[in-house]
């Protein structure tokens, strides 16, 4: 169906509130039941520069972001000059009193919002934004007011009673505004609970209802956010969350923890996720249940620090030295994240093995609307074997038929739990045996044979044999599949294939439909086609076209349609 | 905790990698001395350690043992006890590993006083790699991989930890068996990190730090000194010539990392299972 959503983009400066407004803004749509996609792009710096929150809303599905914008809330007057050209026919520019406009701005539908005269208090300038949209979009304020109220709950009745004053203020102002901007459709009634959350939000809750209880980490954008969301929920849920002195120590300490007993994530970037890789070798050797989330951000080195890419594939494929079997999952979407997080806890835990999420700055960052996470959906995830039967005669890499042993942890019986980073013997001590090191290999990497097997089949959406098929993994999913849409409408047959799971790959859940397409292209977020190219290593299938993005910014339909142009 | 059942002899007796006359086997002895003597079974105590030949001692006695990677041995620890803090968690590797490779680490073992023990064997040389300099080589020891001399000043662990007001700060020899057997008992009963470097020479490597070089300069820190005294204990730690200090140079009154942390007071995480009403909570959080 055609494009019927509605894009408002808040633009300012780092520290004028954008973030506020755009959660505040979003959350009411989702409760009122819009669907509602964020992007957020922003530079690192706390005072000043561009950022922006972009808020796609619709009745329709939304799948990800897009460039157009229909509404543009210009915090500063380079808001204005940066976005007038993403600007729809009809769309409109909410802009203060204060700031002179620079360049073009004949034929912009600009309304001068009197910030001052409706709010003597500069604090509340944010609440004067919220009325004004709520306006324009022709809409009541019950869920902005319901959300003030809970917003500053802490801080009092006088201070609800002045927000909600000035959100009345602003709302009735513009109410006296010929704006021209057309009402939003009306949302579906009854929508019922829905969530608005975050990727990284949505990583942590996953990692939460896994049984997650350990996460150490060290700061580091965009990857952060799992580990705060962890620790803002520490007190509820006993969480042990430890900011390490630096990634290295992170990675090892995970490694510590959940050798003796507990359940552990580390989530970081690539530049940090560099620093684990002996630790992920670690743990492949000591046959250790970690989960790392890399938060992609394009590089090399330090990159673009707060945009997005998908550029660390590669490394996380190869991440640590020697042979051992992992699994990488890429999650397309706030859900998506939630259940392949749990996902990977529950591979790591069965497989004994470092296991990855890989996700990247859009997604990171990316509101949207969910249905509540259903916890009886989930499967169990067993945990360690606290009491050995025979504890006298335990053996922690005992051989057995799928190379998985079982796994004891120190202190909760007599058993001596003995794990070397050295080629071991069953009994975990050190072995220069070169018949052992043969054995233990094998043992090792026929774990991975359990996770290919288990390995999640890719998503196809559309029809068979479609004229056009985009490949794509991780958070690029939404564009593809707003791509098909507008595809299908003129005229194209096409179909999506997306990898929520990368590694292992398993071709015969994928390669017909490559090789039945008359077209198949690889779209990714990285300048070399890094999925083409592990597609080819593993199946000899060859990509002919590539539609790649490394600007830093999300791939949206638009861009893939684009690239297709220059292809088709 | 004290058991008389627990005899050194549970700890085991096994072959070594190491030369004869090496440092090691005496701090082998000692340990195993130390741990029985609290009366700890081999399952209840954790070693940790990194890489090295000083790393390979948990190898050579029965316990619960993760060797881990250069320098590494104190992060894995201190993920090891916050996971359960029941356990008795010892980290046992070399300088090179500790002060070197894991210095950073060593620094924020220092600031976190986890209630776990740092065992540094110390002999001032890269032994497992063949004698390159170490970070407590003296400045100017001409090694193979230093043959100009070593250039740099050597760490300072004890003056570094005592600035840093860690929990406990002892230094101990191999030819002062009972005296190092006891430290390590005192650091293990510390609640909080407890550091104890200890001098053992390298017989192949090392040829200005024999034994005779520590046996004729270490000396017993005497009943009148207070270890509660930052800066007596700050003299003791910078002095480090004909003379060396041993014995327990500094202890503080620092609480042990998550006396007050909510999180660590559930026991074990092992035992802990999804608080699933907790969790719905957190997820009507987000409605």
């Amino acid at each position: 169906m055609p494009d019927s959503s509605i894009v408002i983009l808040i633009g300012g400066e780092a520290g004028q509130g954008l973030v506020t407004i755009g959660q505040l803004m979003s959350k009411a749509l989702v409760r009122a039941g819009y669907e509602v996609v964020v992007s957020q792009d922003y530079q690192s710096r706390i005072r000043g520069g561009h950022n922006t929150f972009a808020i796609r809303t619709g009745v329709d599905a939304l799948h990800g972001p897009c460039e157009k914008v229909d509404i543009l809330v210009a915090l500063d007057a380079e808001t204005v000059a940066l976005h007038k050209h993403q600007l729809t026919p009809g769309g409109i520019v909410l802009t203060g009193e204060i700031f002179a406009l620079t360049g073009e701005t004949e034929g912009l539908n600009i309304l001068r919002v009197p910030f001052k005269k409706i709010s003597p208090k500069a604090a509340h300038e944010n609440v004067v934004a919220l009325g004004v949209l709520a306006q324009a979009l022709c809409k009541d304020l019950g869920l902005l007011e319901e959300l003030l109220r809970q917003t500053f709950a802490k801080k009092g009745e006088a201070v609800i009673a002045e927000n909600l004053a000035v959100l009345r203020a602003a709302h009735d102002w513009m109410g006296t505004q010929s704006h021209g901007f057309a009402c939003m459709p009306p949302a579906p009634e009854n929508p019922g609970e829905r969530m608005m959350l975050n990727g990284n939000e949505a990583i942590a809750l996953g990692a939460l209802a896994a049984g997650c209880n350990f996460c150490s980490f060290y700061p580091m954008t965009p990857g952060s956010s799992v580990a705060l969301t962890l620790a803002a929920k520490a007190k509820a849920m006993g969480t042990v969350v430890e900011q390490a002195e630096d990634e290295i120590a992170a990675a090892n300490m995970a490694v510590g923890a959940v050798c003796a007993g507990a359940r552990a994530i580390v989530p970081t970037s690539g530049g940090g996720f560099a620093l684990m890789v002996e630790a992920v070798s670690l743990a492949g050797m000591l046959e250790t249940p970690v989960v790392f989330v890399v938060a992609m951000r394009p590089g090399p080195a330090t990159g673009l620090p707060t945009r997005t890419e998908q550029g660390d594939l590669n490394l996380v494929l190869y991440a640590g030295h020697g042979e051992f079997p992992r699994a990488v999952f890429a999650p397309g979407s706030v859900e998506e994240c939630f259940y392949l997080t749990h996902r990977a806890f529950e591979m790591a835990e069965k497989y004994q093995s470092p296991v990855f999420l890989l996700t990247d700055q859009y997604l990171a960052d990316s509101f949207q609307n969910a249905e509540p996470f259903d916890l009886s959906e989930l499967p169990e995830i067993p945990g360690p074997l606290l009491e050995p039967e025979n504890p006298g005669q335990y053996k922690r890499f005992a051989h057995t038929e799928d190379g998985v042993s079982p796994r004891a942890i120190p202190g909760f019986s007599t058993a001596l739990v003995v794990s070397d980073s050295d080629e071991h013997t069953e009994d975990g001590k050190l072995t220069e045996d070169l018949d052992v090191r043969v054995r233990m290999v094998t043992k090792r990497l026929d774990k991975g044979l359990g996770l290919a097997e288990e390995a999640i089949a890719p998503g196809y959406i559309g029809e068979e044999n479609a004229d056009v098929l985009l490949a794509c993994w991780g958070s690029t999913l939404g564009a593809a599949l707003e791509a098909r849409e507008r595809l299908e409408e003129s005229g194209t047959r096409a179909a999506v294939l997306h990898f929520p799971q990368v590694w292992p790959l398993n071709e015969d859940q994928f390669l017909p439909q490559l090789e039945g397409a008359k077209r198949a292209v690889c779209v990714e977020g990285n300048a070399t086609g890094q999925l083409a190219r592990l597609i080819r290593q593993e199946t000899g299938f060859r990509f002919k076209d590539l539609v790649l993005r490394y600007d830093g910014l999300p791939i949206t339909a638009a861009y893939i349609l684009r690239g297709l142009e220059s292809i088709l | 905790m004290v058991s008389t059942t627990v005899t050194p002899e549970d700890y085991g007796q096994f072959d070594t990698a190491w030369c004869p006359g090496c440092g090691n086997h005496a701090l082998l002895k000692c340990m195993k001395q130390a741990l029985s003597g609290l009366g700890l079974a081999p399952h209840q105590v954790l070693m940790c350690t990194g890489i090295g030949q000083a790393a390979k001692t948990p190898l050579y006695m029965n316990c619960n043992m993760i060797t881990g990677l250069h320098g590494r041995g104190l992060p894995a620890a201190t993920g090891a006890k916050l996971a359960n803090p029941e356990l008795t968690v010892i980290t046992e590797s070399g300088d090179g590993c500790n002060y070197g490779e894991g210095g950073n680490h060593f620094l924020a073992a220092l600031r976190r006083n986890v209630d776990m023990t740092l065992v540094v064997h110390d002999n001032g040389i890269y032994g497992l790699t063949k004698g390159q300099a170490s970070p407590t080589t003296a400045k100017g020891q001409v090694t193979k991989a230093q043959p100009f001399g070593q250039p740099s000043e050597p760490i300072n662990p004890m003056a570094v930890a005592v600035a840093m007001n860690a929990g406990f700060v002892a230094r101990g020899f191999t030819g002062e068996p009972e005296h190092l057997v006891d430290l390590i008992q005192q650091a293990v009963r510390h609640k909080g990190f407890s550091l104890v470097d200890v001098f053992q020479p390298c017989v192949s490597f090392n040829k200005v730090n024999t034994f005779a070089w520590y046996k004729q300069r270490c000396r017993k820190i005497g009943p009148e000194h207070d270890p509660a005294n930052r800066e007596q204990a700050m003299k003791l730690a910078l002095e480090f010539g004909e003379s060396i200090p041993i014995g327990v140079l500094y202890k503080s009154d620092r609480e042990p990392f998550g006396a007050t942390l909510p999180t660590l007071k559930a026991g074990p995480l092992a035992r802990r299972a999804v608080d699933t009403e907790a969790l719905q909570g957190v997820l009507r959080s987000y409605l």
